[in-house]
Order: structure tokens, then C-alpha cells, then sequence
């Protein structure tokens, strides 16, 4: 009784580990079903998704116009403070009316979660996720970016 | 003289005495930061005490601050294997507290994307859990079919691990229009893969060696240190909220809760992989019914919940995760409590690993399927 089950233990035992290694084996021939990518060779190539959150960025048009008009609600929404909106006051030449501007909009990627609340709460779609992914840096203070470019202004018609 | 000193060596023979070693926090086989202070004799297990706190970051109490759309993501960070559970839980806790009706193919889509969430967390764990007990084959086998999942997640939720889908009253915004076509040949696919885990190494006999018998935990003691999910299920205590509570769409599904009896790895190991059997089920009988309407309820800018207490309990992929929040009508809640079940599963650790070795205890914690963030939030 005893030696009979510790026989029919080992041809289990050797039938269970030939069992995992045909499927071993079954990959092993067929390298067309692996689904690995080889990724920074194919950087060219590769495209993310539409809605994947990479970073966020402030939308420029061709003419250097944003559609920021500096109302802070982003920065409200975020939940880990890593907007600052930094605005002044202009006086309009023609009207002779205070209107609020952006300065600078500040972006601390370090800080960031990705959650997509500052892009829902934007009343005038000024900002979006990019889907750009690589951010490594050097050095930290590299990922606190000014999003506005230099001499860009908000769109006409945008309140 | 040589007689004199055999003598004294019988006399000074040392006396076996129990010993501590610490397990973690830097442990491959922890999953994270967990620290286990091992008292043994031998290599016979005597004790287990778990030390928490490497990765405390005070979720609690930050959300204490927070607006109710902000916790949402917080939740993400918890257990980031189930994180769409998680979402869904604290939703599911204010649109209690506002009464508010959500459109029925929200209900439908967060069950959906729960029992993705669901599928890939038990992926992952079977690729780490033989991992763990020395075969690094199934490691590349989880993953590889995991990331089918997480396409599906990236582009409909646009994330591939904390997605923050859900908002209070419904979702971000709405299915992306590929996502019932790849859902759909993900299960095809998934169908014909899950065999091949059960040849790899359901079946392999190092494996079922290391874990039947092994990590015993009786019905009693699963009930009395509340050790839910696939665990506690795995040892016959029958604790699905989907089943009991059911929530979402799941009212309207038609699965089975996989009990177990006999209460040791082996059983919770094959309760987590009959689990993703039921999941496809669930999967499949809402897939192609996804009602029309709208993906969000109107919700204000600032919700503002009525005083009052509200407990809402949602199952994840670990288990039973409960949502407490105590509101006084502010824009933030006065106090949030998780319930979460790894912290749960972790107490009965001592338990089930005594008596065993210290091998053993690997397998045990492995089938327990810790998130350390969870246990520490």
C-alpha cells in the first residue's frame, strides 16, 4: 500500500512538472505569440492612448494665443496644490477697464497625481492632459514648469 | 584529562532557547514595507508580530481636508490593485448621504470595470504568489495577460493603475467607444489562457507540496478577526458583500460566491482562481447590455454632505472595504474611516503561521494577498 503510493506520488509528481513545461515549451517555439515591446527602440513608434494623463499643458493656438483667463479654478480643484496661477491687472488703453491676466502659470509636476480635476473644473477648456510620459530630470527644479510661453495672450473673445 | 573535558562540554551543552529574527521591511517577499518580528524555535514559528507604519501617509486624515472630489483620488493610493473599488466606494458612501439617483448605465459600467479591476489584481497576485514560492514563470504569465486589462483601462479611464474613473454621481466621463470590442476579446483570449495557469501551477507538485495544510485557518477564527474576501471565503465563512449587500449592478448578475471549507493556502489559492472564472461570467452577461443615458448625474460644484453618519461597504479584490464618513454640512468631512481589508487579513497572520516553518510562512502571506499601503493607508 504504501510503496504503491509512493510510486503512483512520483509518476504524479514527474506528469505534473512535464504538464507546465509544455507550455514552456509551447512558447518557446512560437516567439510570435510574446507580446514584449522593445521600448526605447521604439519610441518612434510608439503612441500612447488619447486620454492617457501624461502632464498637463496650457493649449497655445498657432498665433501664440491661450485660452487662460487666470479665474483659479484649477488651482482650487487641485487636490495637492501643484497649480499656482500667478496674475496681474491690465488696464485696457481703449475702455479704460482693469481686466485680469496670467503672468504665470505655475506647474509643479513633482506634485502631481494625475487625477484630471483641474482639466473637469477649467470653465473655458484652457488647459489638458498631454500624453507624454518620459519626465525624468536631473535636477528637481526642473519639473516646477512655467506653462504659458513667453509673449503668448489670451484669445479674443474669451471671458 | 581528555575524559575531564568531554565532561564539561555535556554539562555546558547550550539549551535550545527561542530567538527573534525580523522579516522586512526590506523583503522581497513582503510586497512592501512590512516589518514581521518572528519568534522562533528552530525554524518552527512560534509568533508573528506584524509592525506597521513604514508607509503611513495619513490618507484619514487628509481627506479631512479635502472636498468629497478630491478624495476620490486619495482612495486610488490605498489599494492600488483595486483602486477602481476603492473609487467607487467613497461614490457610492455620498451619493448615499445626497440621495441621489445615478443613471443605471453608470451602475453598469463600474461593475464592469470592477470585475476588470478584480480580474487584473488576481492576475498579479498569481504571477507574484508563485513567484514567491521560487517559480518566476508565472510572474511573466500574469503580467502578460494583465496587460491586456490595463489597455483597456488606459484608454477608456486614461490611466493604467490609479485611474480615478469615478466621481460622485457617476463617472469622468464615458466608455471609450473601443472599449465593449476589447473587452470583449480580452475574455475570449483570457478564456483560453486561464487553463494554462492551472498547468503551470495549480497542478505542479512542488507547488501544491508547499501549500496544502499549510497556513490553517479555521471558520472561527476567520469570523472573529473578520478576515474577508477570497481568504475568508477560502476557509467557509461567507462574506461577499456582492452577494449579501449587493450594490452597483450587481443585483442583477447572475454568479456564484466560491466557498471553500478547508481553510489553508491551497483552498485560498483556488478560491482567487474560481474567482476570475466568475468575474468573466459577471463580465460577460453586462457587457453587451450597457444601457443608454447619461454617464454622470448632475451633481453642485461643492458638495456639501447632510449632517449625519454614513457607512457604505463595497468588495474588493482583498476583501470587505468599508467607507465611514461623519459629515457636519461642510464642504469637507469632519471624519473618514477606511475598513480595510488587508489590515483585517493581516491580524490573523499569527494564527495561521504558527507552528509552521519559516518557508511556510511565504506561502501564507502570499495567499493572504497583502497591499502594504492598504494595511498602513
Amino acid at each position: 500500500m504504501g510503496l504503491k503510493k509512493y510510486i503512483s506520488d512520483i509518476f504524479y509528481g514527474v506528469k505534473s512538472l512535464i504538464t507546465g513545461m509544455k507550455v514552456t515549451g509551447h512558447y518557446f517555439v512560437r516567439p510570435k505569440e510574446i507580446i514584449t515591446q522593445q521600448y526605447p527602440e521604439n519610441r518612434e513608434s510608439l503612441k500612447m492612448f488619447d486620454r492617457f494623463r501624461g502632464e498637463v499643458v496650457l493649449i497655445h493656438d498657432e498665433n501664440n494665443m491661450h485660452k487662460c483667463t487666470g479665474c483659479s479654478a484649477c488651482e482650487l480643484a487641485c487636490p495637492n496644490g501643484s497649480i499656482e496661477i500667478i496674475s496681474d491687472k491690465v488696464i485696457d488703453p481703449e475702455t479704460g477697464k482693469s481686466t485680469k491676466v496670467i503672468d504665470k502659470f505655475v506647474y509643479h509636476l513633482s506634485m502631481c497625481t494625475f487625477c484630471n480635476l483641474c482639466i473637469l473644473s477649467c470653465p473655458t477648456d484652457a488647459i489638458k492632459m498631454a500624453q507624454n510620459f518620459e519626465h525624468s530630470v536631473f535636477d528637481r527644479s526642473e519639473l516646477t514648469k512655467v506653462l504659458n510661453k513667453p509673449g503668448s495672450k489670451i484669445m479674443p473673445g474669451i471671458r | 584529562m581528555i575524559n575531564e573535558e568531554a565532561n564539561t562540554a555535556v554539562e555546558n551543552k547550550p539549551e535550545t532557547q527561542e530567538y527573534f529574527i525580523n522579516m522586512g521591511p526590506q523583503h522581497p517577499s513582503t510586497h512592501g514595507v512590512l516589518r514581521l518580528m518572528l519568534t522562533l524555535d528552530g525554524e518552527i514559528i512560534k509568533k508573528v508580530e506584524p509592525h506597521l507604519g513604514f508607509i503611513h501617509r495619513s490618507i484619514e486624515k487628509m481627506c479631512e481636508k479635502d472636498s468629497y472630489q478630491q478624495i476620490v483620488h486619495l482612495t486610488d493610493r490605498m489599494d492600488y490593485l483595486s483602486c477602481h473599488m476603492n473609487n467607487e466606494a467613497v461614490c457610492l458612501c455620498v451619493e448615499q448621504g445626497l440621495q441621489l439617483e445615478i443613471p443605471e448605465r453608470v451602475k453598469v459600467i463600474r461593475t464592469i470595470i470592477s470585475e476588470l479591476t478584480r480580474l487584473s489584481s488576481h492576475q498579479l497576485w498569481w504571477g507574484v504568489m508563485g513567484m514567491d514560492l521560487g517559480a518566476i514563470t508565472t510572474f511573466l504569465y500574469g503580467f502578460r495577460d494583465r496587460e491586456m486589462i490595463t489597455d483597456i483601462f488606459e484608454e477608456t479611464c486614461g490611466a493604467r493603475l490609479t485611474m480615478n474613473y469615478n466621481v460622485p454621481g457617476g463617472l469622468m466621463f464615458d466608455i471609450h467607444p473601443n472599449f465593449q470590442k476589447r473587452t470583449k476579446d480580452f475574455i475570449t483570449y483570457f478564456k483560453k489562457k486561464l487553463p494554462e495557469y492551472d498547468d503551470l501551477l495549480s497542478n505542479n507538485v512542488i507547488f501544491t507540496e508547499r501549500t496544502k495544510g499549510i497556513g490553517m485557518l479555521s471558520k472561527e477564527d476567520a469570523i472573529s478577526y473578520g478576515v474577508t474576501g477570497p481568504s475568508g471565503r477560502a476557509s467557509g465563512f461567507s462574506c461577499d458583500v456582492r452577494k449579501h449587500f449587493p450594490y452597483s449592478a450587481y443585483d442583477r448578475v447572475d454568479f456564484r460566491e466560491i466557498i471553500y471549507t478547508e481553510g489553508d493556502c491551497y483552498a485560498r489559492y483556488r478560491a482567487r482562481i474560481d474567482e476570475m472564472h466568475e468575474s468573466m461570467k459577471i463580465i460577460e452577461q453586462l457587457i453587451d447590455n450597457i444601457p443608454e443615458g447619461d454617464y454622470k448625474a448632475k451633481t453642485k460644484a461643492v458638495i456639501k454632505l447632510p449632517e449625519g453618519e454614513y457607512y457604505q461597504r463595497v468588495e474588493t479584490a482583498r476583501g470587505e472595504l468599508g467607507v465611514y464618513v461623519v459629515s457636519d454640512n461642510k464642504k469637507s468631512p469632519y471624519r473618514l474611516k477606511f475598513r480595510s481589508p488587508g489590515f483585517s487579513n493581516l491580524s490573523a497572520l499569527n494564527i495561521m503561521a504558527k507552528g509552521d516553518k519559516i518557508a511556510d510562512l511565504v506561502a501564507t502571506m502570499s495567499t493572504l494577498d497583502l497591499v502594504i499601503p492598504d494595511i498602513d493607508r
